[in-house]
């Protein structure tokens, strides 16, 4: 056990050494501008005065690595500071919305995950039949299109030509859960079709591969029915790389995110994000690219400890 | 009941018996599978839902026919070599091959092509369609569809410099990792493990919303993006030949790094190489077009597909199609390239049965 | 031997067909092939790869993996003919009536489940026997095949237990609902020739004892000769010859079969030793050497290979044989000790070396497909050498080309063109030979350069080193883990175990007694063409321990 223990841990090191160096590179993208904050955010008819008045502000005349350690600092304790366009808090401003992102992530991942895992298995097992292949092109063409081109035609069809649902998913806090659902439909499922995509393709390659081990043909040339096959010896194997094809994709989401929100004008983070890269507005984008880096970063984590929890070979050391 | 209803169920149930008469069980199980579907949503949606299905099926139909022949013509005028491998392509990769070729020819030839220019204001903002602006105007009156084969030869141009840019990078670099091996190896890997755990989407926002968004940049911003994916994919071929023993062989004689990675390598590792380079390209396509769809890729008034959609996005509101054609475009050059791609990587992998 | 009465038949298959789906079509891979087995008789499949044996062996079940089918023929398994019997019946055979042993147990265990878990799935299954009363029936079993710790040997995962102590766990699953059939496929190739005895013993009486028939598939004779009551020999998916053991052995009858014996004679007389004073071409001295600095994988390696005399260093797997090779070519440089050629020290990195330095000494490698530029045609692969090391450009190095290859005793008109994937092992194996002599070396690494080959096509290639050899004075360093081929073509025995020198000496002497234990070991545990070998051997070394390495 202790080996597992050792490989999990160090594994987590890693994903805290990397969250930390991202941290350094999106503060240093920034320290790249061209001219300075002070002047961004003045534009260029400032005047040198209030240019120098805006960078004592901000505090820009203290070096760079302390004011990173500073704003790093802050992050932790989820302070990132103060909006340069409105002057607002930054994260009263995040907090709402990334609640609303997660949630809008959560309602497509409970749908897409069990329908891609079922269909990737069912097409694995009757693999080259007509389903097989059908289900081949329809997943290409889902994830070669872009998301806003799945989210106009659903918009199309299931909002403007038949008013099912509503094309622009406001949500606020004081609505009804169902009501929430209901608005969110469409985001959501442009997000499922998208997501499902990917994930069955990569859990139906999972399941063949695994399909063509040695000990599976073993197992059928004991007279093992195929039902007891894959129940029984397929399946505790197949949940490793399962899991990670399914972790790998919730990552593979949080980007797929930002146009979705921005097709429906749902009030995400990623809108925001949108918002204020076209306004220059660093605090702001700095802290919502720390915090969709972080859960990328986490996801691939718990990607990778999910393999390693389930790797026989690990868990029963000799 | 009129007689579109009754010829298109007459149609569908006819040809299900046909196909049992010939013993064709997959295509009596669609057909009938269809007949039955159709009923249902005939019930729910009326005539005009069968007519959907109808269109649908056409279309459908059509881009068979059109990869069919294809890949007849294809299978005559190539060399041997090539024609062999041409014959046993399924139909979606020679359709994606047609459909990539028109791209191409549009992109080339779009001054020729096109009747009037990217920025040319032709009639009243959102004309509908007539004779001289085939698919209408767009929201300042420019004709669609001259843009979009103008936003064919921008986009997809673009994407080609910047994949070719990324291509170049991330495979000298993969390939010198592993061919050096020990500290490159790692430094390299390590720095590419941190820059990769950036979603590409959010870092491309970040570096253009500090950079800016003039052509040069965006080129070089999404080259640099891409390179990691490059370079790991790049580093694994090239790491699964540098094991081998003919490369053994030739390092004991003495031969230079350059002849090994030239003479060696390379050729071993073109065939996965250039499967990943057109899997690049449509992500990289992919991802242009969201930038110019969030209104940070090519801005106007150069035509490119993503911002067309985002102009003319108001007018799905009202039930128009128009819109969405840039966005079909974008998709359609995509599941093109994926199709091809696809068939490569499924040829190459040897996975007969 | 038994004398069979009819109704003990227990297999007939009649003019059995198989298929092969390749380049998108259906090809014949076997043409009509008899097989008359009765219960407790073991049959030896024999043949060279690609004789189909493997495909025969699980068409007896009525099997054939993906890509292969069964076209014609009738399978007839104690009266039931197995071509025309429905699937889920078919299934019903399988391991409660006839089982199968495959030739790698690592990859044949599922790796989340138990052993003992895999093995009473099928009693349990049938309802032969309950879980409990199953689970000792395999202890039981474990223990008639002599593995160490039976009682908890089961209870372990398959990663946790080793090759040849997997391999015997795989054909007690085999026995567990008492079969009247097991087909054994290569079962000990993968094993070092010291494990391979314990399996051999183990499968041999575990057959006697139930009187289980058994198809033994090889392409070793001398293993299926300790095995097997009779033997049949496969070509390419024909039958060549049948016979009972003895009679096969002693008086064989066509021609192809002679020569797969014939192999085993081939020898070169031990040359003399070399002169007092004659300055050996390679000498290495007190090498130590590791791979990450701690442990060490050589210890103390010394000795000497002279000019037209070729030196054999054999071991088995984990030996360190081919980790001399590597510090001798530079690839591994050592951490004490020198290596000295023509008398002169080598710089231990290979990048130091200088370019004739790397001329002089050149590596045959084991696997041909891998030894060759897949994407260079041969005229390039063998002009390179040329080329880079003697400048020779166009026509010359055309000429120089042409000349190895007829060297190779190859057409260069044919194969100058060709590339690599179009030839044969065999010929593959020649054109490396050929990329080696292009450099015109004073000394050759020949890193299990037959290993991987038939033994017919082995057989030639040591021919032509041997007459490379006598014409260039080439010095050679021949790495094997194969006693026979030692004994054929060795001028000194260089003995390896577990990175030190056990023993060293001229092959005569070191064929004869007396020896280290170890070396004893080795050479007594290679199997002789002698039926009865296995069994005096086995008295011999006493039953209960029937090698030391045998607990590996």
């Amino acid at each position: 056990m202790n080996d597992i223990l050792q490989i999990v841990i160090k594994r987590l090191g890693l994903g805290l050494i990397t969250l930390l160096v991202v941290s350094i590179i999106i503060f240093g993208a920034v320290e790249m501008l061209p001219g300075d904050l002070a002047q961004a955010v003045l534009g260029q008819s400032a005047t040198e005065e209030s240019v120098a008045a805006m960078r004592s502000n901000l505090g820009l005349d203290r070096s760079a690595p302390v004011r990173y350690f500073e704003w790093l600092g802050n992050a932790v304790t989820g302070d990132f500071g103060v909006s340069l366009i409105n002057g607002k808090q930054v994260s009263e401003l995040i907090g709402g919305r990334f609640a609303n992102t997660l949630f809008l992530a959560i309602y497509a991942a409970v749908l897409a995950v069990p329908i891609a895992i079922g269909l990737g298995i069912l097409a694995a097992l009757f693999r080259n039949s007509v389903f097989d292949r059908v289900a081949n092109v329809a997943t290409l063409t889902a994830i070669s299109s872009p998301e806003f081109f799945v989210g106009y035609i659903l918009v199309l069809f299931l909002a403007v030509k038949n008013p099912w649902f509503p094309a622009i998913a406001s949500i606020s806090d004081d609505m009804l859960f169902w009501d929430k659902l209901h608005r969110m439909f469409l985001p959501a499922l442009t997000l499922v079709l998208v997501v499902t995509a990917h994930m069955m393709r990569m859990t139906r390659a999972a399941i063949i591969s695994l399909l063509a081990s040695p000990y599976i043909e073993m197992a059928r040339l004991k007279g093992v029915p195929q039902r007891k096959i894959i129940t029984h010896h397929a399946l505790p194997n197949a949940l490793a790389p399962v899991i990670n094809v399914v972790a790998l994709n919730l990552a593979y989401l949080i980007t797929g995110v930002v146009l979705v929100e921005v097709v429906f004008v749902y009030p995400g983070i990623g809108q925001l994000l949108v918002d204020s890269v076209s306004k220059r507005d660093f605090a702001v984008v700095t802290a919502c690219c720390l915090i969709f880096a972080a859960t990328f970063i986490v996801l691939n984590l718990l990607a990778d400890i999910g393999s390693i929890l389930t790797n026989p070979r690990l868990r029963h050391p000799k | 009941m009129n007689s579109f209803i009754i010829g298109y169920f007459a149609l569908l149930i006819g040809a299900s018996c046909v196909s049992v008469y010939y013993k064709h069980r997959t295509a009596f199980l669609l057909l009938f599978s269809l007949t039955l579907a159709s009923f249902i949503v005939g019930l729910i949606g009326g005539e005009a839902a069968l007519w959907r299905i109808t269109v649908a099926a056409g279309i459908i139909a059509a881009a068979a026919g059109i990869a069919y022949s294809f890949r007849e013509f294809l299978t005559i005028t190539l060399p041997r070599n090539a024609a062999k491998e041409i014959k046993t392509a399924p139909l979606t990769a020679t359709f994606g091959l047609f459909m990539i070729m028109i791209y191409m020819v549009a992109a080339v030839f779009a001054p020729i092509i096109a009747p009037f220019g990217q920025a040319e204001i032709v009639g009243a903002a959102f004309a509908p369609a007539d004779e001289t602006m085939l698919l209408g105007g767009d929201q300042l009156g420019r004709d669609m569809f001259s843009r979009l084969i103008y936003g064919a030869r921008n986009t997809v141009g673009l994407a080609l410099v910047t994949t070719i840019l990324a291509f170049v990078g991330g495979t000298s670099l993969g390939l010198l990792a592993a061919t050096k091996g020990g500290f490159i190896d790692q430094a390299l890997s390590r720095t590419v493990d941190v820059f990769m755990s950036i979603p590409s989407l959010i870092f491309s926002l970040l570096l253009l919303s500090i950079f800016g968004t003039n052509i040069v940049v965006l080129t070089l911003v999404i080259a640099f993006l891409y390179v990691p994916p490059v370079f790991r994919l790049a580093r694994a071929v090239a790491g699964n030949i540098v094991v081998m023993d003919y490369i053994e062989a030739a390092k004991l004689r003495g031969e230079g790094s350059w002849h090994l990675i030239l003479r060696e390598i390379l050729p071993n590792a073109a065939a996965p190489l250039i499967a990943e380079f057109g899997l690049r390209f449509c992500f990289v396509f992919l991802l242009i077009s969201g930038l110019s769809f969030l209104g940070l890729g090519l801005q106007p008034p150069t035509a490119d597909w993503g911002s067309m959609v985002r102009e003319n996005s108001t007018l799905i509101s009202f039930g128009e199609i128009v819109p969405l054609i840039p966005a079909a475009a974008i998709a359609l050059l995509t599941v093109s390239g994926n199709f091809v791609v696809d068939w490569m990587l499924y040829r190459s992998s040897g996975l007969k049965k | 031997m038994n004398i069979h009465k009819e109704k003990d038949l227990l297999l007939k298959i009649r003019g059995l067909r198989l298929e092969a789906f390749a380049d998108d079509k259906w090809f014949e891979i076997v043409h009509g092939v008899d097989i008359d087995l009765h219960r407790g008789e073991v049959l030896g499949l024999i043949g060279e790869s690609g004789a189909g044996k493997s495909t025969i062996g699980l068409a007896a079940m009525g099997f054939a993996r993906d890509g292969c089918r069964i076209s014609g023929g009738s399978i007839e398994f104690d009266g039931l003919e197995l071509t025309s019997t429905p699937r889920s019946d078919l299934r019903a055979l399988r391991s409660s009536r006839i089982a199968y042993v495959a030739q790698s147990a690592a990859a044949s265990f599922n790796p989340a489940h138990r052993l003992i878990d895999q093995h009473t799935e099928a009693p349990i299954h049938y309802r032969i026997r309950k879980r409990t009363e199953s689970q000792e029936d395999a202890i039981d079993l474990y223990r008639r095949l002599r593995l160490p710790n039976p009682e908890e040997i089961g209870f372990r995962y398959p990663h946790q237990v080793s090759g040849g102590q997997l391999q015997r766990a795989m054909t007690a699953m085999a026995m567990s609902c008492r079969p009247d059939l097991i087909i054994f496929d290569e079962p000990t190739t993968a094993l070092d020739v010291t494990t391979q005895i314990e399996v051999l013993a183990a499968i041999r009486d575990i057959v006697d004892q139930f009187n289980t028939a058994a198809i033994y598939i090889t392409h070793d004779l001398a293993v299926v000769a300790q095995m097997a009551d009779q033997i049949k020999v496969l070509l390419r998916g024909d039958e060549v010859e049948t016979a009972d053991t003895k009679t096969m052995l002693d008086t064989p009858q066509e021609d192809y079969t002679k020569s797969l014996w014939a192999v085993r004679d081939f020898r070169r007389e031990q040359k003399p030793p070399p002169a007092a004073d004659a300055v050996p071409v390679v000498s290495v001295k007190h090498i130590d050497a590791s791979y990450d600095g701690e442990i060490k994988i050589l210890k103390d390696i010394s000795f000497d290979i002279y000019a037209g005399r070729t030196v054999a260093v054999v071991g088995e797997s984990g030996s360190g044989k081919s980790t001399v090779a590597r510090v001798i070519t530079g690839l591994l440089p050592q951490m004490k000790g020198s290596v000295l050629f023509k008398g002169e020290e080598l710089p231990p990195r290979y990048q130091n070396r200088s370019k004739d330095q790397l001329r002089q000494a050149q590596m045959i490698y084991q696997m041909a497909d891998t030894a060759l530029n897949p994407k260079s045609r041969i005229g390039e692969i063998i002009g390179r050498p040329a080329a880079f090391y003697g400048g020779l450009k166009g026509a010359a190095l055309k000429k120089r080309v042409d000349e190895l290859l007829d060297l190779i005793e190859m057409e260069p008109k044919q194969y100058y063109n060709r590339f690599p994937g179009e030839l044969s092992g065999g010929q593959k194996q020649r054109i490396g030979i050929a990329r080696t002599l292009a450099a015109e070396p004073t000394f050759i690494i020949c890193d299990e350069v037959t290993s991987a080959l038939d033994q017919l096509v082995a057989e030639g290639i040591l021919r032509l080193l041997g007459d490379l050899q006598d014409e260039l004075d080439l010095a050679y360093m021949f790495i094997t883990h194969d006693l026979a081929t030692v004994r054929s073509i060795a001028d000194y025995v260089v003995v390896m175990q577990q990175g030190k020198i056990i023993e060293q000496g001229p092959k005569d002497d070191m064929f004869k007694p007396p020896h280290e234990p170890y070396t004893d070991l080795l050479l007594s545990s290679v199997p002789e063409m002698d039926p009865e070998w296995l069994t005096t051997l086995l008295e011999e070394r006493g039953v209960d321990s029937p090698g030391d390495a045998a607990n590996l």
